[in-house]
């Protein structure tokens, strides 16, 4: 490939989201030169920017924010460590990993407006691509293809961005938290929502979300059923809505038709990996993230991973403490002063838990592991990392809220050299 | 003597979400189980007796990077307010730039609290 400019910096973060943002205030911290976020949207902040309702920085500002303000802080926290932001720039093709002294560094390329295409070398990077929602197409619904079927983010963009109301009468597939917060959104903007329609028995968003977007305004949350045809011909006329079974089967006889002009999707989010797998890094199977360490360090060494993009996170804060512990691994890394641990464990799922992130562990420093349980359980459990290195005892645990295991360094080397995997689990009390 | 009744709730104060069962007498809460920190009261206390929510929207804006802009009531404001709240905010449109925390409406519907701008927005082009 050809390109106007070869740029090289010390640490290169992909992604001005909440988790690229606080890399990069943590690489400049430690004291990385050059550390240059490159964001393709005209400004940072990433999904945050559209999320305008209350709910952000608890942890981190011990206040209650919306998305916006929430970025605005960090933007704050960004100027003053010295920060580069690249913004309206495209990373769309990334380099395998050099070696080069025995150390790797990473070589990709940028597309914009003003510069052109351009290759970026850099001694470490911070991918914080995020993720994106499932779209319409890969929803398997029968029927028709009409206008006004969006992703409950697209929807939300047109509103809280863009100022207009994709629709009057709305349905809305699936339980997840932005269709819930996109419900009370659209009621509130004048809009009739006729229902969230959920195939699992439980609601997939939190339970304040459910009491505060749809309790509140009376907005009618079906559990057990499936939205399974669209009608209409040129725009949707109406969906066709059936009962389901624990399997997901429909339940015959209960299928009926359900009057609307637009459907909203809010059925699960899938991380953003194209440049992970072009750079020729692990993804777990699971998570669809690439598999990470305690620093956040993918399998290719100068690479680092934090927020959406390794696991889909529900609270931002925990977000932005990954984003640090990443951007301060990857400025020690660009300096060659990264040192893992002495020992190599992999973090297997026990029973009741699924999605586990990190899921390398060397030893190297103390470990926040997050997870989510595979069904809601309510009543005292506990919440162990075998062999005896954390036990927690929780009143309950949702798939809806994620969990966390804190593993000291010090207990892990502590363990039997032949001690090679870790295993975590729930059980009910 | 009154009766006592149970209510149960979500505490929404912030995003853990503790299933709370008050016990309730009148609009007084006598008894509280299930908050797992001191808000978690004054929450209870509030859904019983009036429940306040913190409220957001967006107001148009002309000339701007974005024709809309994010804002906020300053504190929470009573839940029953939120529909007139917004029928207000509704009728605001304002001219680019706006500063973060800009006061848009000020006593919003005699609530006591203001709407204020969630970020800063510049003028076109972006
Ligand atoms: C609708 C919704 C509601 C939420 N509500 C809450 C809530 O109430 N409370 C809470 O705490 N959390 C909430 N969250 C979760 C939280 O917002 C997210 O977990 C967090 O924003 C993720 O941050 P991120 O930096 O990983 O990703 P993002 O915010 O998605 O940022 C990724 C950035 O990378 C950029 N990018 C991607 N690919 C490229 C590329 N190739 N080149 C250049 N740039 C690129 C994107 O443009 C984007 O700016 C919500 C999330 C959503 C989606
Ligand atoms: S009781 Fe406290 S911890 Fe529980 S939801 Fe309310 S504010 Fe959050």
């Amino acid at each position: 490939m050809n390109a106007n400019t070869v740029k090289n910096v010390d640490v290169a973060v992909i992604g001005g989201g909440p988790a690229g943002i606080a890399a990069a205030i943590a690489a400049r911290k430690e004291g990385a030169e050059r550390v240059v976020v490159f964001e393709r949207d005209w400004e940072a902040g990433g999904i945050l920017q559209q999320c305008i309702h209350p709910g952000f920085g608890l942890h981190m500002f011990k206040e209650e924010l919306t998305g916006p303000e929430y970025v605005d802080r960090y933007l704050r926290l960004a100027e003053e460590a010295g920060v580069e932001f690249s913004l309206n720039t495209m990373v769309f093709s990334m380099d395998k990993p050099q070696s080069f002294d025995g150390r790797k560094s990473a070589s990709f390329w940028v597309m914009s407006p003003k510069r052109g295409v351009e290759n970026i070398k850099a001694k470490s990077v911070v991918l914080a691509m995020g993720c994106r929602e499932r779209p319409a197409g890969a929803h398997a619904i029968a029927g028709t293809r009409p206008a006004g079927v969006y992703t409950a983010g697209t929807a939300q963009r047109f509103v809280n961005m863009e100022g207009f109301l994709p629709g009057k009468k709305v349905v809305i597939r699936g339980t997840g938290d932005i269709g819930l917060i996109m419900a009370r959104r659209m009621v509130l903007e004048g809009a009739e929502v006729v229902g969230a329609f959920g195939a699992m028995p439980w609601p997939a968003g939190l339970r304040r979300n459910v009491a505060q977007c749809l309790d509140d305004f009376g907005i009618p949350c079906y559990l057990g059923y499936n939205v399974c045809e669209l009608h209409g011909s040129k725009r949707l006329e109406g969906v066709s809505v059936v009962q389901v079974d624990r399997n997901r089967r429909s339940i015959e006889g209960t299928m009926r038709f359900v009057e609307c002009d637009t459907l909203l999707l809010a059925v699960g989010l899938i991380p953003e990996n194209e440049l992970t797998r072009m750079a020729g890094i692990k993804i777990d199977s699971y998570t669809g993230g690439p598999v990470v360490n305690e620093f956040m360090q993918t399998s290719e060494e100068c690479f680092f991973a934090a927020g959406n993009v390794v696991v889909v996170y529900d609270v931002v804060d925990f977000v932005s403490q990954e984003g640090e512990r990443a951007g301060k691994a990857a400025a020690l890394y660009a300096a060659g002063k990264l040192e893992k641990g002495p020992r190599y464990f992999s973090v297997e799922a026990g029973p009741n838990v699924k999605g586990i992130s990190p899921c390398e562990l060397t030893g190297g420093q103390d470990a926040t592991l997050f997870l989510r349980v595979l069904e809601p359980v309510e009543q005292s459990c506990r919440l162990y990392a075998e062999p005896g290195i954390f036990s927690q005892k929780l009143r309950y645990a949702r798939p809806s809220e994620m969990n966390e295991v804190r593993v000291s360094a010090e207990k892990l080397n502590a363990l039997p050299p032949d001690v090679k995997a870790i295993k975590i689990g729930l059980e009910i009390l | 003597m009154s009766k006592t009744e149970t209510k149960k709730f979500i505490c929404v104060a912030c995003p853990v979400g503790c299933a709370l069962t008050a016990t309730i007498d009148g609009t007084e809460v006598l008894e509280l189980e299930g908050n797992t920190c001191p808000r978690g009261v004054t929450y209870a206390r509030d859904e019983v007796a009036n429940p306040m929510r913190t409220f957001t929207s967006t107001v148009r804006v002309g000339g701007g990077a974005l024709p809309v802009c994010p804002v906020r009531s300053r504190t929470p404001l009573p839940l029953k307010k939120v529909f007139d709240v917004t029928k207000e905010v509704a009728k605001v449109s304002l001219p680019a730039p706006i500063t973060i925390g800009q006061v848009i409406i000020e006593n919003i519907c005699g609530t006591g609290t203001d709407i204020i701008a969630c970020r800063s927005l510049g003028v076109r082009p972006r």
